[in-house]
C-alpha cells in the first residue's frame, strides 16, 4: 500500500484575531492538528489599542481542505473573522526579504545593477558585501534570491505574506 | 469596595451560575479554593478517586441533566489526568468546564513543582482555554467560560488559576450577561436553507432523517420538534450512537441506529434514500463506511451549529446552519404554510419492511451459555417494567455496540456512551455523575470485564457519597471487540486481547461495601437482574456470558453499507491492506 496526496491549490487568508496569549499557539496547533499546511505566517496587531491583531496564512491544500481550514479557524474562539483573499476578489500581497550577497569586482556590480532592476534597496554595505532589501510577491522575491544565489548569497531573512483587498473597502 | 480572595470570586461565581455539584481532587495549587468550598451550603463537592474519573463524571451528569458539568483538579498530574476527560467532552460535545489550580505565577515555567503547561496540553482538546493572571479579571473569564461551554456546539472549557491568583484580593461585581468580541454562534438559520430543505423534504419519494448527539445537545424542545416533523413526513428515522433517545425506539418509524454495527433496515435505507436529513449528525467514519459508496442517489440536507462540520466528510445540497431546536421549528412552521401534506411513502416503507425482515440483530442461542445479547434484551425489559426512569451508561467495546442494538431508547438524556473519542472507562463515572444529578433515577452502566477496570478506583466515591449505581459487567475475559478484530483481520491472533489475572468482581464489590451478584449461566439471568434492581445501594453484577460471540451487524472498515456483515459465517479472517489501515 503506497500514500495518495491530492492536487494542492495555494490560498492566501486574512485573519482578524483577538490579541491574546497563546493565540498564535492556537491557529500554529490548529494546522498542524489537522493536518493542514502554513506555507507562511504572519502577525501583528493593527489597532492603536492592540487589542486586535492581522494573521495572514498562505497554505495550500484540496479546495475542499481550504474550505475545512477556513470553518474550523472560524470555529476559534477569539477568531473574529476570515477572508480567503484569494477567493474574495482581486488582491495585493507583498513580503519583504533581507537578502545578504557576499562577492568582490565584477559580482558586486552586477548585485547592484539586478537590485536596480528589482528595485530592491541597498541597506547595509561593506567591502565585501550587501544587504538588500526587496519588497513584492513571493514570486518577485524568490527570483531575486536565485539570481543572488548565483552571485553570491549568504542568507536569506523573508517575513512572509501580508495581503489586503483591493479598493476602498475593507475585508 | 470590598474586596474577595481570587478563590471567593471563583466559589461566588460557581454560585450564581448556578452550579450545584462539582467533581474534584484537591491538592497543593487549589488548596485556597477547597479552603473556600468549605462546608459549602450551596455547592456539593464530590471527591473521586482519580481525575478522569472527575471529568466523566462531569460528562454524566451534564448529559443527563443537561446542564454543564463543573470540574476541579490541582496542577500538573491533576490536570494531566483531567485531559482524556476533556478530549471526550470535546469529541461528544458535552458542556463541562474545568477548573484546575496552576502553580504561582512567579513560578511559571520554572519547572516547578506539580507544574505542567495546562494551557498548552489542553488547547487542542478543550473548546477554549484560559490562563487567569489577574483577579479581577477571573468573574469575567468564569462567566465567559460557561457561556462558552453550553451555548453553540457545546464543549469543554478549561480555566487555570495560579495559585497566588487564588490568594490575591480584587473588587468583585457580578458580571453582566457576556458580551463576546468574536465568538457569536449562529442558532437561527438562513430563511433560503430552511425553503430548499422544505421543497425538497415534501418532494421526496425516500426520506430518511438521520438525526445524532445534537438534537439532544439542542434540549428537550429539539427532540419534540423532531417527533413532530418525523409524524408530518411520515419518514423513517434513524440514529448515530450518541443520538439514541431523541426520536423513540418504540415507535413504528424507528429503523434502528446506523453505522457499523446499525441495523440493516437502517443502513439499507440511507444507502437508497433520495433524501437525507442530517439533523445534529456529523458524517462519522463510524457512520459512512466507505465514502464514495455512501448514499449516492441521495440528495442531502445537513442541520449543524458547527459549521465546520457541514462538507467536512460528505458533500451535501443544502447546508443549514443553526441551532436544531430553531431550524425544526423553521422547517415545520415553512411546512404548514405552504400546506404540504404527508407524502405517500408506502413503496418506500415496503423496501424498509423488507429489510427488516432480515432481523439483523437476532443472534442464535443454545441455552447453555448466556449471549451477551439476551443479557441486553432481559436487562431492558426488567428495567422498564420497573416503571423507573432509567439511565444506561457504557464502557467502550462490544458490549457498548450490544446495548445500543439491544436496549431501546424512548427519551433522551438516558443513554450516556462514549462516542466519538471511544473512551474505555467513561461508563462507571458517568453513572455516578448521572446518579448525582438524578438520585431517584435508576442508574446502571452496563461493561465489559477490560473497561470496567479502567476506573474501578470509583467504586469508593460511589460508597462514600451512597450513591446506588448499578454495574453490570457482560464478562467474557477479553477485550471483546479487540479480539473481533483480531478475528476479522489477523487470522484469529489473539494478541493481547484476553484479560487474564481478573478480578473476582462479586469480592471486589464486598470490600468497597457494596452488593457483588455472579450471574453464572442463563438459569441465573433473570432472577440475578432482579435482585440487582431490588438491592438497595450499589451493586456490581459479574454477568458470564458466552466467551467468543460477535457483534454483528457489521460493516468492516473502508466497505459500503450495503456490504454488511450479518453473522459469523461471512468471515473471512483477512483483510486488504488498505481496509487494515482504517480505524
Amino acid at each position: 500500500m503506497h500514500i495518495q496526496e491530492e492536487l494542492s491549490q495555494r490560498h492566501v487568508l486574512s485573519l482578524t484575531v483577538s490579541n491574546e496569549a497563546g493565540m498564535l499557539a492556537r491557529i500554529a496547533g490548529l494546522f498542524t492538528a489537522r493536518g493542514y499546511n502554513i506555507d507562511s505566517l504572519t502577525v501583528a496587531d493593527i489597532t492603536p489599542d492592540h487589542g486586535v491583531s492581522r494573521i495572514t496564512i498562505v497554505t495550500n491544500g484540496p479546495p475542499k481542505v481550504i474550505d475545512q481550514i477556513i470553518a474550523q479557524l472560524d470555529r476559534l474562539v477569539s477568531v473574529h473573522k476570515v477572508t480567503d483573499l484569494t477567493e474574495a476578489g482581486p488582491f495585493v500581497e507583498r513580503e519583504l526579504a533581507l537578502v545578504k550577497v557576499a562577492g568582490t569586482g565584477e559580482d558586486r556590480i552586477e548585485a547592484l545593477r539586478l537590485a536596480d532592476v528589482f528595485r530592491a534597496k541597498v541597506v547595509d554595505t561593506t567591502i565585501e558585501s550587501f544587504i538588500f532589501e526587496i519588497t513584492g510577491t513571493t514570486e518577485k522575491v524568490d527570483n531575486f534570491v536565485a539570481l543572488m544565489r548565483q552571485i553570491g548569497l549568504v542568507e536569506v531573512g523573508r517575513t512572509g505574506v501580508v495581503g489586503l483587498i483591493r479598493g476602498k473597502e475593507p475585508v | 469596595m470590598a474586596e474577595k480572595s481570587g478563590a471567593d470570586i471563583l466559589v461566588q461565581c460557581l454560585v450564581d451560575l448556578g452550579v450545584e455539584v462539582v467533581f474534584g481532587y484537591p491538592g497543593g495549587a487549589v488548596l485556597p479554593i477547597y479552603d473556600a468550598l468549605y462546608n459549602h451550603p450551596t455547592i456539593k463537592h464530590v471527591l473521586v478517586r482519580h481525575e478522569q474519573g472527575a471529568t466523566h463524571m462531569a460528562e454524566g451528569y451534564a448529559r443527563s441533566t443537561g446542564k454543564p458539568g463543573v470540574v476541579l483538579v490541582t496542577s500538573g498530574p491533576g490536570a494531566t489526568n483531567a485531559v482524556t476527560g476533556i478530549t471526550d467532552a470535546l469529541l461528544d460535545s458535552i458542556p463541562m468546564i474545568v477548573i484546575t489550580g496552576q502553580v504561582p505565577t512567579q513560578l511559571i515555567g520554572t519547572d516547578a513543582f506539580q507544574e505542567a503547561d495546562t494551557v498548552g496540553i489542553t488547547r487542542h482538546c478543550s473548546k477554549h482555554n484560559y490562563l487567569v493572571k489577574d483577579p479581577a479579571k477571573l468573574a469575567g473569564i468564569v462567566h465567559e467560560a460557561f457561556h462558552i461551554a453550553t451555548t453553540g456546539r457545546p464543549g469543554p472549557v478549561v480555566v487555570d488559576i495560579p495559585k497566588n491568583v487564588q490568594i490575591a484580593t480584587a473588587p468583585f461585581i457580578k458580571p453582566g450577561p457576556v458580551q463576546h468580541a468574536s465568538y457569536r454562534p449562529q442558532v437561527k438559520a438562513d430563511a433560503a436553507g430552511i425553503d430548499a430543505a422544505v421543497e425538497m423534504l415534501a418532494a421526496a419519494e425516500r426520506p430518511i432523517l438521520y438525526t445524532g448527539g445534537g438534537v439532544i445537545n439542542s434540549g428537550p424542545r429539539a427532540t419534540e420538534l423532531l417527533r413532530e416533523l418525523a409524524a408530518m413526513t411520515g419518514s423513517p428515522v434513524t440514529s448515530t450512537l450518541m443520538g439514541l433517545g431523541a426520536f423513540p425506539a418504540t415507535s413504528d418509524q424507528w429503523v434502528g441506529m446506523l453505522g457499523m454495527h446499525g441495523t440493516y433496515e437502517a443502513n439499507w435505507a440511507m444507502n437508497q434514500a433520495d433524501l437525507i436529513i442530517a439533523i445534529g449528525a456529523r458524517f462519522d467514519d463510524r457512520v459512512t463506511g466507505r465514502l464514495d459508496a455512501f448514499a449516492p442517489n441521495s440528495r442531502k440536507v445537513h442541520i449543524d451549529i458547527d459549521r465546520s462540520s457541514i462538507n467536512k466528510i460528505i458533500d451535501v445540497d443544502v447546508a443549514v446552519v443553526a441551532d436544531v431546536a430553531s431550524a425544526l421549528e423553521d422547517m415545520i412552521a415553512l411546512w404548514k404554510q405552504r400546506g404540504h401534506e404527508k407524502s405517500d411513502l408506502s413503496a418506500w416503507w415496503d423496501r424498509i419492511d423488507g429489510w427488516r425482515t432480515k432481523k439483523s440483530l437476532s443472534y442464535p442461542e443454545d441455552g447453555k451459555e448466556i449471549m451477551p445479547q439476551r443479557a441486553i434484551a432481559d436487562l431492558y425489559q426488567a428495567t422498564r417494567a420497573t416503571g423507573k426512569d432509567v439511565i444506561i451508561t457504557t464502557e467502550v467495546g462490544q458490549h457498548q455496540m450490544w446495548a445500543a442494538q439491544h436496549f431501546g431508547f424512548d427519551e433522551p438524556n438516558k443513554w450516556l456512551t462514549s462516542g466519538g473519542l471511544g473512551t474505555m472507562g467513561y461508563g462507571f463515572p458517568a453513572a455516578i455523575g448521572a446518579q448525582m444529578g438524578n438520585p431517584d433515577s435508576l442508574t446502571i452502566c452496563i461493561a465489559g470485564d477490560a473497561s470496567i477496570q479502567m476506573n474501578i478506583q470509583e467504586m469508593g466515591t460511589a460508597t462514600q457519597y451512597r450513591l446506588p449505581v448499578k454495574i453490570f459487567i457482560l464478562n467474557n475475559e477479553y477485550m471483546g471487540m479487540v479480539r473481533q478484530w483480531q478475528e476479522l483481520t489477523y487470522e484469529s491472533r489473539y494478541s493481547n486481547s484476553y484479560s487474564d489475572s481478573l478480578p473476582d468482581f462479586v469480592k471486589l464489590g464486598e470490600a468497597y461495601g457494596w452488593t457483588g451478584i455472579r450471574i453464572e449461566g442463563p438459569d441465573d439471568l433473570e432472577a440475578g437482574i432482579r435482585r440487582m434492581i431490588e438491592t438497595p445501594g450499589p451493586v456490581i453484577v459479574d454477568c458470564r456470558v458466552a466467551k467468543l460471540s460477535n457483534c454483528f451487524p457489521m460493516i468492516p472498515s473502508g466497505a459500503a453499507h450495503t456490504d454488511m456483515l450479518l453473522d459469523p459465517r461471512q468471515i473471512e479472517g483477512v483483510m486488504s491492506d488498505e481496509a487494515k489501515a482504517l480505524v
